[in-house]
């Protein structure tokens, strides 16, 4: 097993432990950390992928892409944290269900 | 376009376009409403009178729209098409003066002429439709253009009426529909052809076949009131009288019977037909259907349910006609289409007279009716002898030839069918007919209107009487050129394979 | 970009993608004018989408590099046939439903949905046009994003909780979406998905792939059961965003994997179709037996999209019929986003002229909003599949092809969600026709709302009398993979 591998097997155990987070919690800013963890690991799953071949170096494309996905996670991410206020402001909680303040 | 396209194309217009101008009038807008639908009427007469003369000369009306790859919606006027078109244009302009005279003064009037233009339109193109999509989808919008007159008055009597129509309406087109489907699957044309396109497919089929016969005239049934699919025909009595003539006489029910009809002869063939074994057992449906209706109607006090139970007898002699599967049966079927029509209309608008001239809605509250309303009760006396199928009304005709056709089919059990059924009529009719005419009348009535000298408003009184001269016309000029019987005749010998 | 004096000159697809993305920075700097900006960038979009489809009759399929850098490296965007519809319904809602909203949105909401609305706009524009698996989940993240902000638009609990739920659904769909993606750029060192189809075989690693996307934009496209978060967003949001999110923003990721289905793992794919197939009947009859039992018309509309949108998946199985079952779920996309786009419009009139949307409230509308009934109706016409209307077309096709493979289950399926649809179009109709008990505070409904519904309802039938241009303008570029011509 050569380390581009380990990287990518890691990368999927985040995006499993994030996944696992995101459903069990109630609470909604854990549940966008739970979001953020999958998309690092399916971050790191790119990047780790990225090393083909070895000698030609590596491949630039995923980590455009790479790029583009932490862009587009931080937006998504702020979106999220407003709502987030948004809603408690509203209800007093920051769970979906409204009864339940973790 | 062909000058005969064009006539087609009228013919949808005709009515359409008038309904859709009448839905953006506003309510006060009562003479433009009035020129409208009676222009409409008189202008569909006017292009129905052209056509049948056509097709007497052998001129042939087809107008084709492409749907879907290999499938066209068709418009096209044969000698059956003719007849139903006659018929539902004729009763039309007649119900519209009923309607206009009816529904003075009450509200939403601008969506019932609409709607009922656009039932119409149903109608008309369920009569010339050319092949079996274009009839599902006229069969459809039927549907749902007499569902807001069933609920026009929007109690809540009417809107479960409505549920229970709908019911049963959409679930039978869904049964019409799958049929359709599947037999495009097999045969790939659903074109009306004389005599039937599905003959030529194999051995092999003919389970399939029997399956989508059957689905077929279950859609169908539903709105022919077969029993045990009638149940809706009842309840929707809660609409107002124009509404339960177009139901019985000229749009709905008809529309199921014309569909057994055309399915039968034009897709089917009957011939073949008889062979796949489904004629007998739709004989005997028929049959049952007959007595079952007539019965229950024996019971009913209420005036316009006991005429509704009388429909649901009466409809199934053409379908009974169908099912006997001579050429003599058929011309018995057929014209009983436009006689059963002509006759069951008289009747509902002499009962929307005495309800709203006297607030009569029960048998037993018609004594001496006939002394307080002897016009109204003329015309209803024509209509319920020729229910009974005494000469010379139009019911004799239908009845005789059915007879001749049994025996001559070799179904001579029919013939108890036919003379039990004539023995109900007289049974739940007669004792009407004694008590309006031979009865003393009551001190007062349940709720009385005065129109001055006349028995009630012209508009209400003309039409029944109109009607009621056409259904005695039909039977006494049974053998003039251009009677129904006639064009019956015509239409006989197509759908046989000539020996 | 290559300016030309001929229409077929202009690049018409980048300007899909860079008009409303103007328009919608132009409307956030200036406020004041958002709304007629709006309106205008709208109808420029309209003109681009006919531009496009001229010059895609006259050229065939369409190719942009964007900026001159094609792929692999670059942007390129890419429009067939299938492209050019969707982006015809999409114009078509999205004229409508911009006329709908001038009214509907009054100063200070109306500057917040404008800049959103034509993002999201953008964004979908990009989606249809894009042909990289990459550039595909940027797009798709951004229309989730767009819409998930909409959602929010209406304020209050119930609207912050269903865009919430909405955003993490959606946000969770496109995660692992991209982990498919990454995982078939390991296994074949491209995202174009022509270069793709070229070198595609079937390994696990393409299974998981296969996995992994189709589960995250199911989960988009809110197929049974990964619906849970669609009634709530949908009948908590504003009117005419709910009008978007169930006509366009739900055929956006459905729409995708069509895309990757047909042309990627269709090949590779034996038994999950006939799993998509079972979700998506269960997703008809559930999502119908629901919208019959709800008592809010803004939820029962939302059920209803869950139980139509189980019908696109029936196409799956029915794959072997190709030609007949890929159209069928053509047409029912498109006629499903005009008339249920045109459903949530007219329930928004019928909630602002009756200050509520309780069904069995809704007192004699037939007389007092005709035109907004009307439009109800028609578009319930297409929803219950009768005809004549884009719907029956639909449903006529899935029929055909279940019939002839005989596939009685799924014939079963499509008849039996025809009756439930009719059931809960005419419990509302029912209810419109009699008198309520509660009187109502009757608010006038300007005309800019009335006819926008009306006319998109009347889209939807008359989709069902135009089959055959709908069906030889989808045969451009071939998506469909079927050589036989439509006569």
């Amino acid at each position: 097993m050569n380390a581009a591998v380990l990287y990518a097997l890691v990368g999927v155990g985040l995006y499993s432990l994030g996944l696992y987070a995101l459903i069990v919690h109630a609470h909604l800013v854990r549940k966008i950390l739970a979001i953020n963890v999958m998309g690092s690991g399916v971050f790191l799953v790119l990047v780790a992928l990225a090393r083909r071949g070895g000698e030609a170096g590596t491949d630039a494309v995923p980590q455009a892409m790479v790029i583009t996905g932490i862009v587009v996670a931080v937006s998504a991410t702020a979106l999220a944290l407003i709502l987030v206020v948004k809603l408690a402001a509203e209800t007093g909680y920051a769970t979906l269900s409204g009864n339940r303040q973790e | 376009m062909t000058q005969n396209e064009w006539v087609l194309l009228l013919m949808i217009a005709s009515s359409l376009v008038p309904g859709l101008m009448i839905f953006s009038l506003s309510e006060e807008r009562v003479r433009l409403r009035t020129t409208l639908n009676v222009g409409g009427a008189v202008l569909k007469t006017g292009l129905v009178i052209w056509m049948l003369l056509g097709v007497y000369r052998q001129q042939t009306f087809e107008l084709r729209l492409q749907l879907l790859p290999g499938l066209e919606l068709a418009l096209q006027a044969d000698a059956l098409s003719l007849l139903f078109v006659a018929l539902s244009t004729a009763l039309w302009l007649v119900t519209t003066i009923y309607a206009i005279g009816y529904l003075e003064g009450s509200p939403n009037r601008s969506r019932f002429f609409g709607f009922f233009s656009l039932c119409v339109t149903a109608t008309v193109g369920v009569a010339m439709a050319g092949n079996l999509i274009t009839f599902v989808l006229f069969y459809e919008l039927l549907t749902l253009a007499t569902y807001p007159l069933v609920v026009h008055r929007g109690t809540e009597a009417a809107r479960r009426a409505g549920q229970t129509y709908l019911t049963y309406t959409i679930a039978g087109g869904a049964l019409l529909l799958l049929g359709t489907v599947w037999l495009y699957t097999l045969t790939g044309t659903l074109e009306f052809i004389p005599r039937g396109f599905v003959a030529s497919l194999g051995d092999e089929h003919h389970s399939a076949l029997i399956m989508i016969f059957v689905l077929l005239i279950a859609g169908l049934g539903v709105k022919a009131a077969l029993v045990p699919l009638h149940g809706w025909l009842p309840q929707a009595m809660v609409a107002p009288a124009p509404v339960s003539a177009l139901l019985h006489a000229v749009a709905v029910v008809k529309a199921g019977a014309f569909g057994i009809v055309r399915v039968v002869y034009d897709v089917f063939g009957v011939e073949f037909a008889a062979e796949l074994g489904v004629m007998q057992p739709l004989a005997w449906l028929a049959s049952f259907t007959i007595i079952y209706g007539s019965l229950r109607a024996l019971l009913q006090d209420d005036l316009k349910r006991r005429l509704a139970f009388s429909t649901v007898s009466q409809v199934s002699y053409i379908a009974l006609g169908v099912a006997i599967a001579g050429p003599i049966a058929t011309i018995g079927g057929v014209v009983h289409l436009v006689h059963q029509g002509l006759m069951k209309i008289t009747l509902f608008f002499c009962a929307g007279n005495l309800a709203e001239t006297l607030g009569i809605h029960k048998v037993s509250e018609m004594n001496g009716a006939g002394r307080r309303m002897p016009w109204t009760m003329a015309a209803f006396t024509i209509g319920a002898f020729g229910m009974i199928g005494l000469p010379p009304v139009a019911g004799f005709v239908s009845k005789w030839y059915l007879g001749l056709g049994a025996l001559e089919a070799h179904q001579d059990w029919v013939l108890f069918v036919l003379v039990g059924s004539t023995l109900l009529n007289a049974a739940y009719f007669l004792p009407i007919l004694h008590v309006a005419w031979f009865r003393e009348a009551p001190e007062s009535w349940p709720e009385e209107r005065d129109y001055g000298r006349k028995e009630t408003a012209w508009a209400l009184l003309l039409p029944p009487l109109v009607t009621a001269a056409m259904a005695l016309a039909a039977g006494l000029l049974a053998f003039a050129p251009f009677s129904p019987l006639e064009w019956a005749k015509v239409i006989s010998p197509r759908e046989f394979y000539q020996p | 970009m290559p300016a030309g004096s001929a229409v077929t000159g202009v690049s018409w697809g980048a300007l899909l993608v860079l008009l409303p993305l103007t328009g919608a920075m132009v409307c956030f700097l200036w406020t004041r004018a958002a709304r007629i900006l709006g309106l205008s960038t709208v109808i420029a979009v309209c003109l681009a989408v006919a531009g496009l489809g001229w010059q895609l009759l006259q050229e065939g399929v369409y190719h942009h590099a964007a900026g001159g850098w094609g792929a692999p490296l670059g942007i390129e965007l890419y429009a067939d046939g299938l492209s050019l519809l969707m982006l015809i319904a999409t114009a078509a809602v999205a004229l409508a439903v911009s006329i709908y909203s001038t009214g509907y949105f009054k100063r200070a909401r109306a500057i917040r949905f404008w800049p959103l609305w034509l993002i999201l706009l953008a964004a979908l524009n990009a989606l249809f046009l894009s042909a990289d698996i990459f550039n595909l989940y940027v797009t798709l993240e951004l229309v989730g994003l767009a819409a998930a902000a909409l959602t929010a638009l209406g304020g209050g609990a119930a609207a912050l909780r269903g865009a919430m739920r909405y955003l993490l659904a959606s946000l969770l769909g496109s995660l692992s979406y991209l982990l498919g993606v990454a995982l078939l750029y390991h296994s074949f060192g491209s995202v174009d998905i022509a270069m793709l189809a070229a070198r595609m075989e079937s390994s696990p690693t393409v299974w998981a792939a296969l996995g992994l996307m189709s589960a995250g934009l199911i989960m988009k496209t809110a197929l049974y059961p990964l619906h849970f978060w669609l009634p709530p967003a949908h009948s908590s949001a504003p009117a005419p965003v709910s009008a978007v999110l169930s006509g366009l923003v739900v055929k956006a990721s459905f729409y995708l994997l069509l895309r990757l289905w047909l042309e990627l793992f269709g090949s590779v794919s034996e038994g999950i179709d006939n799993m998509l197939g079972l979700l998506g009947s269960v997703a008809v009859l559930w999502g119908s037996v629901q919208a019959l039992r709800q008592t809010r018309l803004k939820l029962l509309v939302a059920y209803s999209t869950v139980a139509q949108l189980g019908y696109l998946f029936l196409a799956f199985p029915l794959a072997a019929s190709a030609m007949t079952a890929w159209n069928a779920a053509a047409y029912l996309v498109i006629s499903h986003a005009l008339a249920k786009a045109a459903m949530f419009l007219a329930a928004g009139n019928l909630m602002h002229f009756a200050g509520h949307d309780r069904i069995a409230d809704l007192d004699r509308m037939v007389q007092r909003l005709p035109l907004t009934v009307f439009a109800f109706a028609l578009a319930g016409v297409s929803i219950m599949g009768l005809p004549p209307s884009g719907g029956f077309i639909g449903k006529w096709l899935l029929l055909e092809a279940a019939l002839t493979q005989g596939r009685w289950d799924l014939v079963a399926v499509v008849i039996l969600g025809g009756l439930l649809a009719a059931g809960y179009v005419f419990k509302v109709l029912g209810s419109a026709f009699t008198q309520a008990a509660v009187p109502q505070r009757a608010r006038r409904v300007p005309a800019s709302m009335e006819w926008p519904a009306l006319l998109l309802a009347c889209a939807a039938i008359v989709l069902g009398l135009v089959t055959l241009p709908v069906f030889s303008l989808v045969t451009i570029g071939d998506a469909f993979g079927v050589d036989e011509v439509v006569p």
